[in-house]
C-alpha cells in the first residue's frame, strides 16, 4: 500500500473568496483541514508609524482606509480617543450625527458582509440586492462629505459640518433618460434628514427580502448551520468582541454595557445567538441591522427639531470659521497654526473602544504632550478573530474554510493595517 | 462601567506583597508590573472573581527611546532664532539617550472584564533593552498569540514561551523591526522590478527622510491646571 501524506494546499493570497488579500496555508487529510495557517501582512502600510510622524488631524483620514467598509466607525474611535485626552465635551448633536452615521456604517458593513458571505457560499441574489441599498447609503456619506467611502468627516470636537439641506440629484444624460432621472429623484427632493428618513422607512422591506432569499434556503442552512462552532468560554479566551462574540452566547454590547456618546438615550435591542455557529452569527448581523435602522430614526427625529453647533468653538483645537477667519487677526492665526502645526495634545495615554459592526475597534494612544501621538495602537477586532481560524476550521471540510472566513467577516485594511 | 478608583484599591490590596505600581489617570487604571511577574499577576486578573478579566483585548509593545524630544526647540531661542525643525530626530542621537537606566520597550495590555463591566492596563518594561525577553500570557488566553507576534515582529519583543513566534506583518525575510523609533518612516530598502535582469530587486531606499510639520511640544498651561487637579484627586 502505497504511503500517504498530509497535501500542503496554498489559497489566495489573490483569491475572490479571501476578502482582500489572505494567504492561508491548509494542511488537509482528504478534504478535511488539518491546520491552517493564515498568513496576513500583505497590505501592511504601518498606519500606526505613520500616525506617528504627523500632527493628529491629518491621520483622521487614514483610519477610514483601515477597515474600508465601516469608514466612520474608525475615524470614531479615534476622533474620541483625542477628545479624552483634550478632555473636551462634543456639543449634542454632534454626537447625534456621529451615533446616527455610526449605525449607517454598521448597514453598511454588514450589507457587504451578507453580499459577499453570500456570494462565497454560492447565493447571487443576494450580493445584487445588498449593493442596491449600498448606493443609497453611500449617497449619504457623499451628501455629508463630498466622498462615497472614505469621508474624513469626524473631527476631534465634533464633525466637520452640518448635514445638507439639500441632496445631491440625478441629471439627464445621453444614457439616462429624462424619465429615469425624475425615477431616481424621487425621494431626492427634500433635505438629507428627508431621504434618510425615507431609507429607514424602506429598509425592513429589504431585509425581509434578504431573509426571504436566505433564512430558510436549504443550501444556506446546510453551509452555514454547526460550521465554525465556537463556546462562549472558547469565544471569550480568544478575544472575540462584538457579533462573533454575541453569535456564542455572551450579551455583550458596548453601546449599552459602557454606551459613549448619546448611545444611552437610545431604544434598541441587542440580538444574541444560542448555538455559536456561522447561521447564529448571520441571524445576529441581520437583526442588528434593522436595530441599527431604529437607531437612525430615532436620531433622525431628533436632529430635525435640535439645531445648534456640530463642531466645538475651541479655536486650540478646532479651526474658526472661514468668514471670521477672513476678517481677524487672531481668527487668521488660529487658523494657520492649526493647519501647520496641529494642536498638543497633553502628556498621558488613552485607550478608547467602540463598538464598531465587527467587534471592539480599540484605540490606544500615548502623547508625550507633543502635537503628534507618540503611539498609536489600533486594535483590530477581525486580527482577533482571524487568529482563531485555525481552530474553528480544523476538522471542517475545504469548502466550509470559505464559509468561516465569510462568517468573521474579514477585511483586511484593519487586520494588516 | 464599574468604578475605577474601586478597582484601583481592590489591585493595591491583592497585590501588596508584590511590587505593583496601580495609577488611576482619564479614568482608566494602569497596573504597573515587573516583567518576572507578568504571567502570575495575569492569572490571578483572570482567576480572581473581584477582576475577571477574561478577555485580552489588546497586547502591543510601546519604545520609549525618543519619548519628549522634539523636532523644533520653542523654549529658548539663539542668536540665529528659533531652529527650522526640518531635520529628524536622529537615530545616532537616540543611541546616546538609550543607555540610561530607564528600560527602552514596554509591553502594553489591555483587559476587559464582561462579569465586572471593566477595563484595566497593564504595563510591564522587559529589562534588557538590547534583547527585550518577557514571558509569553498566551497559556492565560489564548487568543493573545497573534498579538505577541506582531509586538514581536514590529517591536522585537521576545516572549518566552510563546508556541510560534514567527514574523506576522513584515515580509517574507524582513530584517529590522520597523516599529522601533531608530527605524526610518521610509525603511532601508525599496523594491523594483529590473528590466535587465528580468526579475523584481531590493535596493537601498532612494527617497530621503525629511520632515513635513516639526514634532513640538508646547507647554500649555491649561492642561498643567487640569492635571494637577486631576492628580491630586486621584491620590
Amino acid at each position: 500500500m502505497p504511503e500517504l501524506h498530509n497535501m500542503t494546499l496554498n489559497f489566495g493570497p489573490q483569491h475572490p473568496a479571501a476578502h482582500g488579500v489572505l494567504r492561508l496555508i491548509l494542511e488537509m487529510n482528504g478534504e478535511v483541514i488539518e491546520r491552517a495557517d493564515p498568513h496576513i501582512g500583505l497590505l501592511h502600510r504601518a498606519t500606526e508609524k505613520l500616525a506617528e510622524s504627523k500632527p493628529y488631524n491629518q491621520s483622521i483620514g487614514y483610519m477610514d482606509r483601515l477597515d474600508y467598509v465601516s469608514m466612520m466607525c474608525n475615524e470614531h474611535a479615534y476622533v474620541m480617543a483625542i477628545e479624552k485626552m483634550l478632555g473636551i465635551e462634543v456639543p449634542e448633536r454632534a454626537q447625534y450625527i456621529r451615533v446616527m452615521f455610526d449605525e449607517i456604517t454598521r448597514i453598511l458593513n454588514h450589507l457587504l458582509w451578507i453580499g459577499a458571505h453570500g456570494l462565497d457560499v454560492g447565493a447571487m441574489t443576494i450580493f445584487l440586492y445588498a449593493f442596491r441599498e449600498r448606493e443609497d447609503l453611500m449617497d449619504v456619506y457623499e451628501a455629508v462629505s463630498g466622498a462615497r467611502l472614505h469621508a474624513t468627516y469626524y473631527r476631534p470636537g465634533g464633525v466637520a459640518r452640518d448635514l445638507p439641506d439639500s441632496m445631491p440629484k440625478y441629471e439627464t444624460t445621453k444614457w439616462r433618460s429624462e424619465k429615469d432621472a425624475t425615477r431616481l429623484n424621487g425621494n431626492r427632493d427634500g433635505s438629507l434628514l428627508d431621504f434618510i428618513e425615507d431609507f429607514t422607512s424602506r429598509f425592513p422591506g429589504y431585509v425581509d427580502e434578504y431573509e426571504t432569499l436566505l433564512t430558510d434556503n436549504r443550501i444556506w442552512k446546510q453551509r452555514t448551520v454547526g460550521i465554525g462552532v465556537v463556546s462562549p468560554e472558547r469565544a471569550m479566551q480568544l478575544g472575540f468582541t462584538g457579533p462573533m462574540l454575541r453569535g456564542s452566547g455572551v450579551e455583550w454590547d458596548l453601546r449599552r454595557k459602557q454606551p459613549y456618546e448619546v448611545y444611552d438615550k437610545m431604544d434598541f435591542d441587542i440580538p444574541v445567538g444560542t448555538n455559536g455557529d456561522s447561521y447564529d452569527r448571520y441571524l445576529i448581523r441581520m437583526e442588528e441591522m434593522r436595530q441599527s435602522n431604529r437607531i437612525i430614526k430615532q436620531c433622525v427625529d431628533w436632529l430635525r427639531v435640535n439645531p445648534g453647533p456640530v463642531l466645538l468653538e475651541n479655536n486650540k483645537v478646532t479651526p474658526p470659521r472661514r468668514e471670521v477667519m477672513k476678517g481677524n487677526m487672531e481668527s487668521l492665526i488660529h487658523h494657520f497654526k492649526h493647519f501647520t502645526e496641529g494642536y498638543c495634545v497633553p502628556e498621558g495615554e488613552a485607550y478608547v473602544g467602540i463598538e464598531h459592526p465587527k467587534g471592539e475597534f480599540g484605540i490606544y494612544m500615548v502623547s508625550d504632550g507633543a502635537n503628534k501621538p507618540y503611539r498609536l495602537k489600533i486594535r483590530a477586532p477581525g486580527f482577533a478573530h482571524l487568529s482563531a481560524l485555525d481552530e474553528m476550521v480544523r476538522g471542517h471540510m475545504l469548502a466550509d474554510v470559505v464559509a468561516v472566513i465569510g462568517t468573521q467577516d474579514i477585511v483586511f485594511g484593519e487586520i494588516d493595517r | 462601567m464599574a468604578d475605577s478608583q474601586t478597582l484601583a484599591a481592590k489591585l493595591r490590596e491583592y497585590f501588596s506583597d508584590i511590587p505593583v505600581d496601580c495609577t488611576v489617570n482619564l479614568k482608566e487604571v494602569t497596573l504597573e508590573v515587573s516583567p518576572d511577574k507578568v504571567l502570575d499577576v495575569c492569572r490571578a486578573l483572570r482567576d480572581e472573581d473581584d477582576f475577571a478579566f477574561e478577555i485580552l483585548i489588546d497586547l502591543c509593545g510601546v519604545d520609549y527611546a525618543t519619548y519628549g524630544m522634539t523636532e523644533w526647540e520653542t523654549d529658548i531661542s539663539t542668536d540665529t532664532g528659533f531652529s527650522r525643525g526640518v531635520n529628524a530626530v536622529e537615530a545616532k542621537t537616540l543611541t546616546n539617550k538609550m543607555d540610561t537606566e530607564k528600560p527602552r520597550y514596554a509591553v502594553v495590555y489591555h483587559l476587559l472584564s464582561l462579569a465586572n463591566n471593566q477595563r484595566l492596563r497593564v504595563r510591564s518594561y522587559p529589562e534588557n533593552s538590547d534583547f527585550p525577553v518577557i514571558d509569553s500570557v498566551h497559556d492565560v488566553w489564548n487568543g493573545v498569540n497573534w498579538f505577541e507576534r506582531e509586538a514581536f515582529d514590529l517591536y522585537g519583543i521576545i516572549f518566552d514561551g510563546h508556541p510560534d513566534l514567527r514574523r506576522i506583518l513584515s515580509d517574507y525575510g524582513f530584517i529590522g523591526h520597523p516599529f522601533r523609533k531608530d527605524y526610518p518612516l521610509t525603511g532601508h530598502v525599496e523594491m523594483r522590478y529590473d528590466e535587465e535582469k528580468g526579475r523584481v530587486i531590493y535596493q537601498p531606499v532612494s527617497i530621503e527622510p525629511r520632515v513635513l510639520v516639526p514634532r513640538v511640544i508646547r507647554h500649555d498651561n491649561r492642561y498643567d491646571d487640569g492635571q494637577s487637579g486631576e492628580e491630586s484627586s486621584n491620590a
